[in-house]
């Protein structure tokens, strides 16, 4: 089964690959995203022993191959058969996992030899470093300066052997809180070829309708595909994806499940009078949620009503146009 | 003050007494018990519930000297006049039969001092057993509490902070605490049938317990109310980071026929609606909670309260 997949078939889909050093995290991390297993749960995850794919097709826009590389087969070790050229020519992205627990200068070696393997073969990888289980780092500060230090040590060697082109982006994660939820929408994002015009539609929405921030969620994963230009908020993130929680916790129990993928879902949460959430469902997989405060409920509804099933069309226009050009090239 | 609840919450050190309150009463969400010292002596807490009553919770440090005095020195003063008795034993204690001497001692001093107080006994951290053994280990207990108590009447509940259980052992404290329930429920009830509810439920605002409901279509689900409080107190807790004095919500949800809208009631009290009659509009919704104001806070005043009166749902 673990065959790879057909030449064609691996172009047409992107790929992510998941690596760094054993226990790091890599498998918590697809579970917790994925398979929705509480964070508690993963203490009982074993080892993992072998190349595991998954297939994720989340919605519409975005369909992609997580790959896991086991902790325990270093790629260059060199009892491992271990075909470079065909792991890293078709992948989009690696994640490269350091367990901030643990002295994580120790996985800084291989993380080096990965970038500079993989940006030989393919320069279009990007590289993105989650420094992970940050939630048993007390404080803010802590997290901060063990950031500062990789990213100096990392850049330090990547000069030195003349590669200091190579962009690696840096995430401070844990499967305890948003982050790792946070850090997976922006490395995914950037999988769908229509974000500019997705952004694009959003910031057009926010000026429209007065809205502070609006995000594109896909909702079974709770990671947004597309959100406006503004600051990225963890607690804006936080709190919108609360939402999505409670009314899907909510709607589950009282749906007698036959209508429960309807793309009619939508809600309305008011806090203290004065601050608005709203959610609603624009196709199977999607939703669109904003936030806004400060204005009158009544007068505004109307208008975001009407917003939203502009925004819902122009959603299935983007999304035509995407299923005709594929089809074109096919042709 | 005449309605003032006095409620005992004991049990040995450690056995979870002061994480369940802090997570119903003090707003901690249960990652934060981990910073919890032993607590030391009593320590009191007042719960304003529903406008005119007070619950007055003794949380009992349960280390060995302090439970020595409770039993002989400090008798009178921690046992008499109490509603009830909250004994919290934890699933992994390792000498039981302690735990149930100190029950025990407690019972005996309650059946002096406040003959007719409630006793109410709690399980605590059945997280940490296996889910397929949980119903096994809870009723091996159950029944030996039972057993210890007689003649006394005892309730058993199992309870996690980590999970809805919680929820489900302190509403039906609360619900045994509230003086005119009954009022509440059958005010509830006429509301139901006028809304065309498929139910109907009434919180208490600072806790999202629930203190009555109404149902008239009857749910699969038996453990729905407790997970239901859990959810909307999540993200109260979660969304205060955001607002800050978060002290109002509106919830309205709506996929296909199916409506839920939760919404304040009174100052002390929200109400949850759940309709699928596909005639009732949202709308509608809204409007016959705004006409049931007046009559349930007339409710919680104690005053007789006049016939409720609403419009027609249809709208
Ligand atoms: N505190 C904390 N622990 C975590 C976090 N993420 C994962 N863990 C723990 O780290 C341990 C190892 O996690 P795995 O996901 O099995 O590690 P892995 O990278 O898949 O390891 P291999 O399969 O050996 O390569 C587990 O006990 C997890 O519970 C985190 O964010 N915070
Ligand atoms: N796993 C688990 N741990 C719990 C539970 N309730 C409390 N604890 C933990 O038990 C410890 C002692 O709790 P505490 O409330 O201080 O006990 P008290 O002495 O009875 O007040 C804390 O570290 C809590 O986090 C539970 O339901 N499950
Ligand atoms: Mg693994």
């Amino acid at each position: 089964s673990q065959e790879p997949v057909s030449m064609a078939e691996q172009e047409a889909k992107p790929q992510i690959i998941l690596m760094g050093l054993r226990r790091c995290g890599k498998s918590s991390i697809a579970q917790v995203v994925f398979n929705k297993i509480t964070p508690n749960g993963t203490v009982l995850l074993e080892s993992t022993t072998k190349i595991e794919f998954t297939d994720i097709e989340t919605n519409t826009f975005l369909h992609y191959e997580l790959v896991e590389i086991p902790g325990q087969m270093d790629i260059f070790e060199s009892t491992v058969p271990m075909n470079h050229e065909g792991l890293f020519s078709n992948c989009d992205a690696v994640i490269y996992i350091i367990d901030c627990s643990d002295s994580y200068e120790s996985a800084l070696p291989y993380l080096y030899q990965i970038v500079t393997c993989a940006h030989k073969i393919n320069p279009k990888i990007r590289f993105e470093v989650f420094i992970h289980k940050t939630d048993v780092l007390r404080q803010d500060g802590d997290k901060l300066a063990i950031r500062r230090s990789i990213y100096y040590k990392v850049t330090r060697d990547l000069q030195d052997s003349c590669l200091e082109a190579v962009k690696l982006h840096f995430y401070l994660t844990s499967i305890y809180d948003y982050s790792i939820f946070e850090a997976l929408s922006s490395v995914v994002q950037k999988l769908i070829p229509e974000l500019p015009t997705l952004e694009n539609m959003l910031n057009l929405l926010n000026q429209k309708c007065r809205i502070e921030k609006s995000y594109l969620f896909d909702l079974h994963s709770k990671i947004y595909i597309a959100t406006d230009s503004t600051p990225l908020d963890i607690a804006m993130y936080a709190l919108v994806s609360d939402m999505i929680d409670t009314v899907l916790d909510l709607a589950n129990i009282y749906d007698s499940g036959s209508d429960a993928k309807d793309a009619n879902l939508s809600s309305t949460f008011e806090l203290n009078n004065k601050s608005f959430l709203f959610l609603k469902k624009v196709n199977q997989y999607l939703a669109l949620v904003v936030f806004m405060t400060g204005e009158d409920l009544q007068e505004t509804s109307g208008l975001i009503e009407y917003n939203f099933y502009l925004f819902k069309k122009a959603l299935e226009n983007v999304f035509e146009i995407r299923t005709r050009k594929s089809k074109e090239k096919l042709l | 003050m005449g309605n003032k609840k006095k409620v005992l919450l004991m049990g040995k050190s450690g056995a979870g007494k002061t994480s369940m309150r802090s997570i119903i009463f003090a707003n901690y969400v249960a990652r934060d018990t981990r910073r919890l010292g032993p607590t030391m002596n009593v320590e009191h807490s007042y719960i304003r519930f529903l406008g005119t009553m007070v619950l007055n919770l003794w949380d009992c440090g349960g280390q060995p000297n302090y439970f020595d005095n409770y039993i002989t020195p400090q008798r009178e003063q921690i046992f008499k006049g109490a509603e009830v008795l909250i004994f919290v034993i934890s699933v992994e204690t390792k000498e039981l039969q302690d735990d149930l001497r100190l029950y025990q001692s407690c019972l005996e001093a309650l059946a002096h001092l406040s003959p007719e107080a409630k006793i109410v006994c709690l399980i605590s951290k059945m997280d940490l057993i296996a889910d397929e053994k949980r119903e096994q280990e809870f009723s091996v207990r159950e029944s030996e509490i039972k057993r210890r108590s007689l003649p006394l009447k005892v309730t058993c509940y199992p309870t996690s902070i980590w999970d809805e259980s919680l929820y489900k052992a302190w509403s039906s404290i609360i619900y045994s605490l509230v003086p005119n329930i009954a009022k509440f429920e059958s005010s509830l009830n006429m509301f139901a049938d006028i809304m065309r509810a498929d139910e109907v439920l009434l919180f208490e605002k600072a806790t999202y317990l629930i203190i009555a409901h109404s149902v008239r279509r009857k749910h699969p689900d038996g453990h729905r109310f407790e997970k239901i409080s859990n959810i909307i107190k999540q993200f109260k807790l979660n969304a205060s980071r955001y607002v800050a004095n978060l002290h109002t919500m509106r919830m309205e949800i709506i996929n296909g026929d199916l409506k839920i809208l939760l919404d304040m009631l009174t100052p002390n009290t929200a109400i949850m609606v759940v309709i699928t009659d596909p005639l009732v509009y949202p709308a509608a919704i809204s409007l016959n909670i705004q006409t049931a104001r007046k009559h349930f806070e007339m409710l919680e005043k104690l005053d007789r309260a006049p016939a409720m009166q609403f419009g027609d749902p249809k709208v």
